[in-house]
């Protein structure tokens, strides 16, 4: 089956500390790049997609971007969900190209996080995920609330505190590939376990960066495609799941919204998890990705760790994940940093991800939760 | 820089009511009765628009709990390592609260939910039963 959409251009900033970046500059140098990568010029887009920023708050972040850029699309709007808005963005993107009311979506994010708000002025502003009644007056920090998480499914599938940390190694081991990686020196299990506590379990190497950094790609319909340069990769599938947006109402604390969204993605694409060459899932925490791997049924419950142990998500393993460095190595600047993961998987079909290349790869997944694993979107990208 | 306290709305204000008065209450709705795990104007199962107020016990199990070493602003620093715990209710509804200092808490634990005032609030808190 297909979504008849294609992602035919894509970029990303530099990314880590930018001095002088803005939330406006970083968008715009990621949407001239992905533009120029399919080789168009601003004024062939006529549809605009953004997210939002949390150094520079909008209400119509969308309208912000076009005026900013001088342009003026046929449709354009402002997406905001946590770390799914890349993928939701995209989902909503293919939808637009599909049904013929646009040729060329740019989807594009960005935020200057790290010199705009400093580490601990975004920790403080991403409080507001919590419930302002319910969750806020305790003291909740996102951080807080992914332990609770992790502590639970730790009580429940004797997760370790070593094989979180194995997780956090192996994205550090893929960043190490990518010249452009926030963090690229080498950690090992005991550098993670002796990291400052953050919220028991998790500790500071279990937690993702903050970053400046923007990323864009270029959504075209089936027609439009022809008309890029670079070689396009089709949007085989896509779905959300959505169970919650407070853990305090959560239905489950080791069951997540991944489990419905991959399955609607797999079953639109017509893949199933064995067929994926290579996957970039969302790791604002180690706990995430290990929940994901294990919602998603790449692995069994209680067997997303031993593989992080065993090296299967690095390059050469059953399942390369995240060969960027994901957020915990490569960076995180808000909704752009769901979008490095869209890029790496570019790269990695393109075959232009160089010493990260997974040999041969066709297939890709990829995977944004926003909130406390709260809104979830999967895509499954191919060539 | 203040802590961010509780600011009822119509819709909360019987249960923050309540805790001034030491009594701890849920919503359940009129219709399909079922109880909301957090206060709402509609009921999340029947769309019902009316939601009964009911005296809960305070007696729930310990869903989760973390210990916050890194508070996301400067006056929560000033209270680490601080306790949080999500408490499934015996009633059905959920709640997020500290922990009453001093004390430890462990995943199935039984809690009792008692009161104390925060900056002139009264709020929840996990207390273990003698």
């Amino acid at each position: 089956m297909t979504m008849n959409a294609y992602i035919t251009g894509a970029y990303d900033t530099a990314v880590g500390e930018v001095p002088g970046s803005s939330c406006m500059s970083l968008h715009a140098e990621a949407a001239v790049g992905a533009v120029a990568d399919a080789g168009l010029t601003l004024t062939e887009i006529d549809g605009v997609l953004c997210a939002y920023s949390l150094v520079s708050p909008h209400l119509m972040l969308g309208s912000v971007f076009c005026e900013y850029m001088g342009i003026h699309p046929a449709f354009c709007s402002a997406t905001q969900a946590g770390g799914a808005s890349a993928c939701v963005m995209i989902m909503q993107a293919a939808a637009l190209v599909a049904s013929g009311q646009c040729n060329h979506v740019l989807v594009v994010t960005g935020d200057n996080r790290l010199t705009g708000l400093s580490r601990d002025g975004a920790v403080a502003a991403l409080v507001d995920v919590g419930h302002a009644q319910f969750e806020r007056p305790f003291g909740m920090s996102v951080p807080a609330a992914y332990a609770l998480v992790a502590q639970r499914y730790q009580h429940e599938f004797g997760v370790t505190p070593e094989q979180l940390a194995a997780i956090a190694v192996e994205q550090r081991r893929h960043a190490g590939r990518h010249p452009k990686a926030q963090k690229r020196e080498p950690i090992t299990v005991a550098d993670v376990l002796a990291s400052k506590l953050i919220a028991t379990p998790l500790r500071l190497l279990d937690c993702c960066l903050v970053s400046d950094g923007g990323a864009a790609v270029v959504v075209s319909s089936r027609t439009a495609a022809a008309d890029t340069r670079g070689r396009a990769v089709e949007v085989m599938g896509a779905g959300q799941g959505h169970t919650h947006e407070h853990i305090v109402a959560a239905p489950s604390l080791t069951d997540f919204g991944c489990k419905i969204s991959s399955a609607r993605a797999f079953a639109r694409a017509g893949v199933t998890t064995a067929d994926i060459d290579v996957a970039m899932i969302y790791d604002s925490f180690t706990i995430t990705l290990l929940v994901e791997l294990e919602s998603i049924g790449f692995f069994e419950r209680g067997e997303a760790g031993p593989a992080a142990e065993r090296g299967e998500l690095g390059l050469g393993g059953s399942l390369p994940c995240n060969t960027h460095g994901g957020l915990l190595s490569y960076a995180h600047s808000g909704a752009a940093g769901g979008m490095f993961h869209v890029v790496e998987a570019m790269h990695q079909l393109r075959g232009t991800a160089a010493a990260r290349q997974v040999e041969g790869a066709r297939l890709a997944f990829v995977h944004g939760d926003g909130g406390i694993l709260s809104a979830h979107c999967s895509l499954v990208l191919g060539t | 820089m203040t802590k961010s306290f509780a600011q009822s709305t119509a819709e909360t204000r019987p249960f923050w009511e309540g805790c001034v008065i030491g009594e701890l209450r849920y919503q359940a709705c009129a219709q399909c009765g079922q109880v909301q795990l957090i206060p709402h104007s509609t009921c999340a199962n029947c769309f019902g628009k009316e939601l009964i107020w009911k005296r809960a016990s305070g007696r729930g199990r310990v869903l989760s709990h973390t210990t916050v070493h890194r508070a996301p602003t400067r006056a929560w620093q000033e209270k680490v390592p601080y306790v949080i715990a999500l408490v499934a209710l015996d009633e059905g509804f959920r709640l997020m609260v500290n922990v009453k200092d001093g004390t430890q808490v462990s995943i199935d634990q039984v809690v009792q939910i008692g009161f104390t005032e925060v900056g002139g609030q009264a709020m929840p808190q996990a207390e273990v039963p003698c």
